[in-house]
């Protein structure tokens, strides 16, 4: 919805649904690319560590091939209108990210600290789950619209996900975090999938309820001040997003729900007072966990002091570690054009390197230069998932799709900003490049939905069944 | 490995993801100069009136086909644009669909607007495709021109057809 309807400036926006042509050749080609580029960097590693071309080329080319390749042939028959640069990108990174997991597979000191060493064979196995989880999405949800339906199902499944780590005997404290839970042998993080489900019910909420929160305020000072039982649903999210912080200790979870939810708040309403507001609550929020929290006044601390952290560590004291200040150093040596595949040392990061920390190894070895490129490849799949909220015609569609990529968007932020020091080190993964199953499957899901909604935006209208009752209708002409 | 094939690889791999951004982002310049989508609605929706003029040419009115074959072929509008309310700008190419209008989901254009019903009006081309306007039984009524509307109507160009607050007009 456009906010001009007071203003006389005409701008266009064209509803791009009718006569777009589908773009699915542009998309194959697309892929193509961006399964070779990942190809290309692979056997780079591979020559500059062992001086010869990898021997796993071919397999990890193909299997990298043969699940864009399914992805794409799925997106051909099942959503032909969808948008053609999504699918392109998340496979690149996805690829990149199995190359970047594969290069600290082969450093020995990883290996010794049983950090690495088969990790990116798995993380393939996890992009053929996601891949799996994507098709099913696309097969399954044939219309968007079907998710509405379930706005309170899924606020009940979101808060079970949510809270599932807190279980006792199934949720797993690692290393301060509590945001993990342990079925068998793998370890999977809820909070991934439930970002997707809490989009569902935002986007179910507001659409009911955004003209209450929108017409009933006061104006003041040049903000809405909304009524105060309308700011119910912000105070309730909050305290979720506070208790997430208190007894999860994960600022970036906690982050990410109340950021998601104000930008969708923003969006239903058209009100800058939410953001306001939402940016006061998080701040009042963060600050007043951080006093009585130690594990985030541990993560603070080595935010405003890294290099003392790191001496502290060196020192042999316990609870200090010594990865933020090596992640600053390792990009530092990168410089503006990198070291190169192959050619840092971002294994001395040691713990998470390949996970938490990995934009650290593609900031060392491929500079400010390749480090920019990736971030404006993530900046390309937001602005996708912006796009189709504004040619999607259904309120329900527009919300879905800003939420989702808004919280793409917030994570992205929160672990780059958290690994390059701008603001505290949370716990969370890059989609698409970390190593971590959840993360990958749950972000093939969120690129799934948001293809199906672009396909229903794009689509153009069925060709005019020649009204059925036109014969009928008597024309009176003036 | 030679210092110098590493070098060249390194430069080249950086040369080949910032030709991959270039490349994603030339695919979506239309979302910045947005004309090319707009420009094939328009041929198709000016090709339509042409072909269905042509199809029922065997028994149409004598008197109706001089007014609609000129319009048919110069006047045709060829899209409707929003020119009020909160829909301000929208355009939509006509192309021989229906457009349902109101606040249902579902519908070509919603409104969001208290006064607009949630199947509010329907536009549609008839046999000679003359766009015509049928308000579909809404509770606070079409308006073309200054008056209501109760039977469906032919719509001429520029002609402003209010539904609540929001105005739309079909423009060549």
């Amino acid at each position: 919805m456009s906010s001009t309807s007071n203003s006389p400036t005409h701008h266009t926006s064209t509803i791009g649904a009718i006569g777009a042509p589908s773009r699915r050749n542009t998309e194959l080609a697309l892929l193509v690319f961006a399964v070779l580029i990942p190809v290309f960097a692979y056997a780079n590693v591979g020559l500059a560590i062992n001086d010869e071309v990898p021997a796993g080329l071919l397999s990890y080319g193909l299997g990298l091939g043969l699940l864009a390749g399914v992805g794409h042939l799925v997106v051909r028959k099942f959503a032909p209108y969808a948008d053609p640069l999504l699918l392109p990108l998340a496979t690149l990174l996805n690829g990149l990210g199995l190359v970047a997991i594969w290069r600290l597979d082969q450093s020995e000191l990883l290996q010794s600290i049983k950090q690495a060493g088969t990790a990116a064979p798995r993380q393939l196995m996890y992009t053929a789950m996601g891949i799996a989880l994507f098709v099913a999405v696309m097969i399954f949800l044939k219309d968007h619209r079907v998710l509405q339906r379930y706005t309170y199902i899924s606020m009940v499944t979101a808060l079970f996900l949510l809270l599932l780590p807190l279980v006792p005997g199934l949720g797993k404290n690692i290393y301060g975090a509590k945001i993990w839970i342990q079925v068998g042998s793998f370890s999977i993080q809820p909070g991934e999938f439930a970002k997707i489900v809490l989009a569902i019910f935002f986007a179910g909420y507001l659409m009911v309820k955004r003209d209450a929160l929108a017409l009933a305020s006061r104006r003041f000072m040049g903000l809405y001040l909304p009524r105060g039982r309308d700011l119910g649903p912000i105070l309730v999210v909050w305290m979720v997003s506070i208790l997430i912080l208190v007894f999860e200790t994960d600022l970036g979870t906690s982050l990410l729900f109340f950021g998601m939810f104000v930008i969708m708040l923003y969006v239903a309403t058209e009100r800058t007072s939410w953001i306001v507001f939402g940016l006061l609550m998080s701040a009042v929020g963060a600050v007043g966990v951080a006093t009585f929290e130690p594990h985030i006044q541990q993560r603070v601390d080595a935010w405003l002091d890294p290099m003392r952290e790191y001496t502290l560590s060196r020192a042999g004291q316990v609870g200090h570690s010594e990865q933020a200040m090596q992640a600053l150093w390792a990009f530092g040596s990168g410089g503006t054009l990198g070291t190169g595949w192959g050619q840092g040392h971002s294994e001395l990061i040691r713990f998470a390197a390949n996970s938490d920390f990995i934009l650290a190894t593609f900031g060392e070895e491929l500079g400010l230069a390749g480090l920019m490129a990736l971030l404006l490849l993530y900046a390309l799949i937001v602005e996708r998932g912006v796009r189709t909220a504004l040619a999607a015609r259904d309120p329900f569609g527009k919300l879905l799709a800003i939420g989702l990529s808004g919280a793409f968007a917030l994570q992205v932020f929160v672990v780059a900003g958290g690994v390059m020091g701008l603001i505290p080190l949370t716990g969370m993964t890059m989609p698409f490049l970390a190593y971590g199953g959840s993360s990958v499957i749950a972000n093939w899901a969120l690129i799934g939905i948001l293809l199906r909604i672009s396909d229903t935006a794009r689509r153009p209208a069925p060709s005019a069944p020649a009204n059925p009752d036109a014969e009928m209708t008597q024309v009176v002409r003036p | 490995m030679s210092e110098l094939t590493l070098t060249v690889m390194r430069l080249g791999f950086l040369a080949v993801l910032w030709l991959f951004v270039i490349v994603a982002v030339q695919v979506i310049r239309s979302d910045l100069f947005g004309t090319r989508v707009t420009q094939r609605g328009a041929r198709r929706g000016a090709d339509r009136p042409q072909q269905t003029a042509a199809r029922q040419g065997q028994a149409p009115p004598p008197q109706r086909q001089q007014q609609s074959g000129g319009r048919g072929r110069r006047g045709a509008p060829t899209k409707l644009v929003v020119t009020e309310g909160t829909l301000t700008g929208t355009t939509v190419a006509l192309q021989g669909q229906t457009i349902t209008l109101g606040r249902a989901h579902d519908s070509t254009i919603v409104l969001d607007d208290d006064y607009a019903s949630s199947r509010h009006a329907r536009i549609y081309p008839d046999q000679n495709g003359q766009w015509i306007v049928e308000d579909l039984g809404s509770t606070n009524g079409t308006y073309l021109d200054r008056s209501r509307l109760t039977t469906p109507t032919p719509i001429s160009l520029g002609a402003p057809i209010r539904i609540g607050k929001t105005v739309i007009e079909l423009r060549k």
